[in-house]
């Protein structure tokens, strides 16, 4: 059972753990999240007037930018802003979020308002649409820009002019006029653009454009960065998304490809005196304050009094080579976590291996002339070759063929046996009477019976996608020996999951209110249960498994979904010999599984029932993170068409490993499916990891040696210093947030923003030009430098989890010490007056236009004849879906049971 | 704006309403540019212009602003809705924007009783006319898929204390609140 959560912090350890620390921790978290939830998927319109109107009401928001993480996504475009209210409610009409920030404030709403309000939804903010996207897409001049406009400014004009008042509903600015003005800004931009013969609106325009709301939300929103580049991706779209298009109740911004976020993130709210003067403090502590980082020793074991983090990462189908879906979904993500809870100190062992038995081996193994072991062998080296190359950290990464996974899975078998939970059925099934076997799954080819496709398999048509029960096929064939097949009884076990529910039903509440359950968990979840479950068969007509240890089955294997989660025991198992302390301690142990989402019901409900049903104290899942799907240059990889970059290929592009890792993960497929673009990989690898990330650190050591020889100057922090670290601060703060609750891609934009902060800050305080001016000016170069290098010492630590090697080739440069290497909610000076750093060299390159093109041309489709790394098999059909498939979460349950008890 | 294809909701829905919130007939209705955008003559000023601002003053003049939301965030709500009323479903041209407005209600409305939640507002009254059309031409299996939208238009339509009457065009029997 998942252990008690301290009551005052979600993410933390047991009652009886809680530190102190945590508690203190804890409490300012929470004053954080009273604040109500504003997300900007997109820097637009929307953006502007709910930022604007938060401004104006003097509204507590908590802003998030990017897309939203949720399993259901608002009504409306996407790229709508969304408001999440104190009771659990949701926004998502920008007008409706600003009229909610006036009317909290006690602003009551008047017919001449909401007129307004509709006005600008159903008039205005088409037009407005229209003549953005004829700006910024189709180039369109001002002069016809403001030509689409002419009716509803003109209609402004007239009611201002009529009423007399200087704003649209009276003498003090409302809501409507932030509303009006929110739509109207981008396209205008200056008061010039409004036409000189309508003066009452030009001034109404400028009055607005001038308040601090309104100055301040343009500042944040319509950077020239984000414009140019909302430009530009506009432009790389096919067609003319529509003149008119977009009318939404939404932004009225055109829609952006979920593939560019925004570019500038974290909280940008006012910092209080306290949290400056905690950060200053902070700041002087030093490195001695950190506490000192955990190394634990081999095998890494559970320790009494820490928090003890399993994390397993769903096994990867052994018969094929990784693509990078695969690896984002579950490998990448799993690892990016365990890097950080080794760095927050939390005890933490990462498992993961191959998932080796089933029928795609065997059949691989006739098809390749090997045997299934030597099958195996094979890929799981290629594998491991991928994994190690991409900075996977397991602590073991192993294998399910091994004689562990025989003795632990027989002894589940057993128990489940002995307390009643497998039942007995008999169950027609094709045998092919020259190879003497039964025909499971993919040993039977035929005609679909569902459209008609001459070539589908024995568990799924690859054509229309159903799933199949083999008798049904019609014209059915032996897939070795093309002789055809009779329909023969063979006795089958079953999972008596119906037994199984209530209890699963009572931990799955216990586990949803203490971990992290991504939001599609649980819907997956959920959807099973109030299906109600029905028995599984868990045996199969093979060789290649673990035998069932049973009179009567003794010529049969486990299936694979039964056997495969029993994967991540045996791993462990032949890590250690003491795998007990972790599968058999939930009082201890909190465990993380990764995966993505078409394997969670194999996690969520049938391998807890196997668990429960044995009844032996096994851990069981605290924390379920499913991802969503990554998609291939908006199609799908495919293995069999050559689409699509797969691992291996990955490391033969030139881009380095880190490089991959920190695109896979800004664009993690978390909440909803993304996809990977070559375009994108090359702007984000020159927007932000050269300019933004590389630049800043560089540019910090850079100045520590040309001005200061190497060694770290003497620093006398100003207010606007103190302001820094106190921003600084913030962002760390919401990176720990958000990679406790596994918001992996989220976090990531904390890292961006602190170097963002970083370069504007040396920009600002021009360093370069002080060095050569009088003693204080000196002094302040010293001063800004100090901060500034220090700020890259903490980026490097941050950094570890996504960009390892970039990570410590910060530290190589700069000399952090490697006790610096740990995670606090603080962030101290670790490189303090007198500290030498040694040789500093850019972090990044620049990728080329061509070469971005040269790839996309190389993977974007019939690549698979040149020379592929492993020699392919000749072309069976496999669903890109079936790639990864831990348990075979694609697997039809081909047999149906009757229920005959055992 | 993608050019509604239907007329706009129109003046018809409002005396609907009127009839509804038991105002007195006479209101006087005209309609303005290519939507037709409905604008009620008020004694004093120019007038109220737009279905949704003129069912407001409505609601307010029969003294019933409880359809309109009482806390900050239930009126933010019902404003919402309102304008998703006006914008996407009065805005949909094709098969392909109703079926997106039904898919978002359905999965609004999965575990709502009422569009802003608990409580039975103007948002509901204004959505049901504006989907009474749609809804009368579902199939069954359509209705089915939909079965939240389903189950509320239900709902709305044998919203309690309203005189049931039958309906002419459409052939069934229907609530009070038929656009007809």
């Amino acid at each position: 059972m998942p252990s008690p959560r301290c009551p005052q912090d979600g993410a933390g350890g047991s009652g009886d753990r809680c530190s102190r620390e945590i508690r203190v921790r804890a409490c300012s978290r929470r004053a954080l999240r009273a604040a109500m939830r504003l997300r900007l998927p997109v820097r637009g319109p929307a953006a502007l007037k709910v930022l604007a109107a938060a401004a104006a009401a003097a509204a507590p928001v908590e802003l998030q930018w990017g897309s939203p993480a949720r399993e259901r996504a608002p009504p409306g475009p996407g790229a709508a802003p969304t408001l999440e209210l104190e009771s659990g409610a949701l926004l998502f009409s920008p007008n409706a979020i600003c009229q909610f920030f006036f009317l909290r404030r006690g602003d009551a709403s008047t017919d001449l308002g909401t007129q307004w309000l509709e006005w600008e939804a159903t008039e205005l903010q088409p037009a407005a649409t229209t003549a953005l996207y004829g700006r910024l897409v189709l180039g369109r001049t001002m002069a016809e820009a403001v030509g689409v406009l002419r009716e509803p400014l003109t209609h402004m004009e007239q009611s201002l002019a009529r009423t007399g008042t200087a704003f649209l509903t009276g003498e003090a600015p409302s809501v409507a006029d932030v509303v009006v003005w929110g739509t109207l800004f981008p396209v205008l931009q200056e008061e010039s653009s409004v036409p000189a013969e309508l003066p009452a609106l030009r001034t109404w325009f400028r009055t607005m454009t001038l308040s601090d709301p309104c100055r301040a939300a343009a500042d944040t929103v319509l950077v020239p960065t984000a414009l140019s580049e909302l430009t530009s991706h506009l432009r790389q779209q096919p067609g003319p998304r529509g003149a008119g298009a977009g009318a939404g109740a939404g932004s009225g911004s055109p829609a952006p490809s979920p593939a560019s976020p925004p570019e500038d993130e974290g909280s940008e709210r006012v910092l209080t005196e306290a949290e400056i003067a905690a950060a200053t403090d902070a700041w002087a502590r030093g490195a001695a304050a950190l506490p000192k980082p955990w190394r634990p020793q081999t095998p890494v074991l559970p320790v009494e009094g820490m928090r003890n983090i399993l994390i397993t990462s769903a096994l990867p189908y052994v018969n094929n080579v990784p693509h990078l879906g695969n690896i984002i979904g579950c490998v990448l993500s799993a690892d990016t976590f365990a890097r950080y809870c080794r760095l927050r100190n939390w005890n933490t062992l990462y498992v993961c291996g191959t998932d080796e038995y089933g029928t795609a081996t065997e059949t691989r193994a006739v098809q390749e002339g090997l045997t299934p072991r030597e099958v195996c062998d094979k890929y799981h080296r290629i594998h491991g070759d991928i994994y190690a190359w991409f900075g996977i950290s397991f602590d073991y990464f192993g294998r399910t063929t091994t004689p562990k996974q025989t003795i632990i899975a027989q002894d589940i078998f057993r128990r489940l046996l002995a307390r009643g939970f497998l039942l007995q059925d008999t169950v027609e099934q094709l045998r092919c009477q020259l190879c003497c076997r039964f025909l499971a799954d993919r040993f039977v080819e035929g005609t679909c019976p569902m459209c008609g496709y001459g070539e589908a398999r024995g568990d799924q048509c690859d054509k229309c996608g159903k799933l199949i029960n083999a008798v049904e096929l019609k014209s059915p064939q032996c897939k070795l020996c093309k002789g055809v097949p009779t329909v023969n009884p063979t006795e089958h076990l079953f999972l008596d999951l119906p037994k199984l529910q209530q209890p699963l039903e009572q931990w799955l509440e216990l586990s949803w209110a203490s971990g992290h359950w991504t939001p599609n968990a649980r819907h997956i979840t959920r959807s099973w249960l109030r299906e109600g479950l029905r028995p599984r068969c868990i045996t199969r007509d093979l060789q290649w498994g673990t035998p069932v240890p049973l009179d009567g089955f003794r010529d049969k294997v486990f299936y694979v979904w039964f056997d495969a989660p029993i994967g991540y025991l045996s791993i462990t198992a032949n890590y250690t010999d003491q795998w007990e302390r972790w599968w058999k301690n939930p009082e201890q142990v909190e465990l993380y599984n990764f995966m993505a989402k078409d394997n969670v019901p194999f996690h969520s409900v049938i391998f807890p029932c196997s668990l429960l049903g044995a009844d032996d104290n096994y851990t069981l899942v605290n924390h379920l993170i499913a991802t969503e799907y990554l998609n291939y240059e908006d199609g799908k990889f495919s293995k069999s068409r050559g689409v699509g970059v797969f691992g291996d290929m990955a490391m033969d592009t030139g881009i380095p490993a880190d490089v991959w890792r920190f695109y896979l993960l800004y664009l993690r497929p978390e909440g909803q499916d993304s996809s990977f673009c070559w375009s994108d990989l090359m702007l984000k690898n020159n927007a932000e990891l050269l300019n933004n990330l590389g630049n800043f650190i560089n540019r910090a050591g850079m100045f520590v040696c040309k001005f200061f020889g190497g060694t770290v100057p003497s620093m006398v922090l100003a207010p606007e210093d103190k302001r820094l670290l106190a921003r600084v601060t913030l962002e760390l703060h919401q990176y720990h947030q958000l990679l406790e609750r596994v918001r992996i891609r989220d976090a990531l934009r904390c890292i961006l923003s602190i170097s963002r902060h970083g370069n504007q800050y040396i920009q600002v305080n021009e360093p370069w030009k002080r060095i050569k001016g009088g003693e204080e000016d000196r002094q302040r170069a010293g001063t800004v430098t100090g901060v500034a290098v220090n700020m890259a010492s903490l980026l490097a630590v941050m950094l570890q989890p996504y960009m390892p090697s970039i990570s410590s080739a910060i530290q190589g440069q700069l000399r952090i010490p490697p006790d610096c290497f740990v995670l606090t909610h603080t962030f101290t000076c670790t490189l303090p007056h007198g500290h030498r750093v040694g040789t500093v060299s850019p972090l990044f390159q620049k990728l080329e236009p061509e070469r971005i093109e040269a790839l996309r041309k190389r993977f974007g489709g019939g690549q698979a004849k040149q020379t592929p790394p492993a020699p392919q098999p000749p072309p069976a059909p496999q669903p890109p879906q079936q790639e990864l498939a831990i348990a075979t979460g694609n697997s039809p349950e081909v047999l149906a049971p009757h229920g005959k008890q055992q | 704006m993608a050019a509604a294809a239907r007329p706009g909701p129109g003046v018809e829905e409002l005396v609907l309403l009127e009839k509804l919130l038991g105002l007195p007939k006479g209101s006087k209705y005209g309609v303005q540019g290519e939507r037709k955008v409905p604008v009620l003559q008020t004694n004093n000023g120019p007038g109220l212009t737009g279905i949704m601002t003129i069912a407001g003053y409505l609601v307010k003049q029969a003294k019933k602003e409880q359809l309109l939301g009482s806390t900050a965030e239930e009126k933010a709500i019902v404003q919402q809705w309102l304008e998703y009323r006006v914008t996407q479903v009065d805005g949909s041209s094709s098969k392909e924007d109703t079926r997106i407005i039904l898919k978002d209600l359905n999965i609004h409305l999965e575990d709502k009783v009422y569009l802003a939640g608990n409580i039975f507002t103007l948002a509901d009254i204004l959505m049901y006319y504006g989907l009474h059309h749609v809804m009368v031409d579902l199939t069954v299996q359509e209705k089915e898929k939909y079965l939240n939208v389903s189950r509320w238009f239900n709902h709305i339509q044998h919203y309690p204390g309203q005189n049931t009457e039958g309906c002419s065009s459409c052939g069934r029997i229907c609530g009070p609140f038929l656009p007809h």
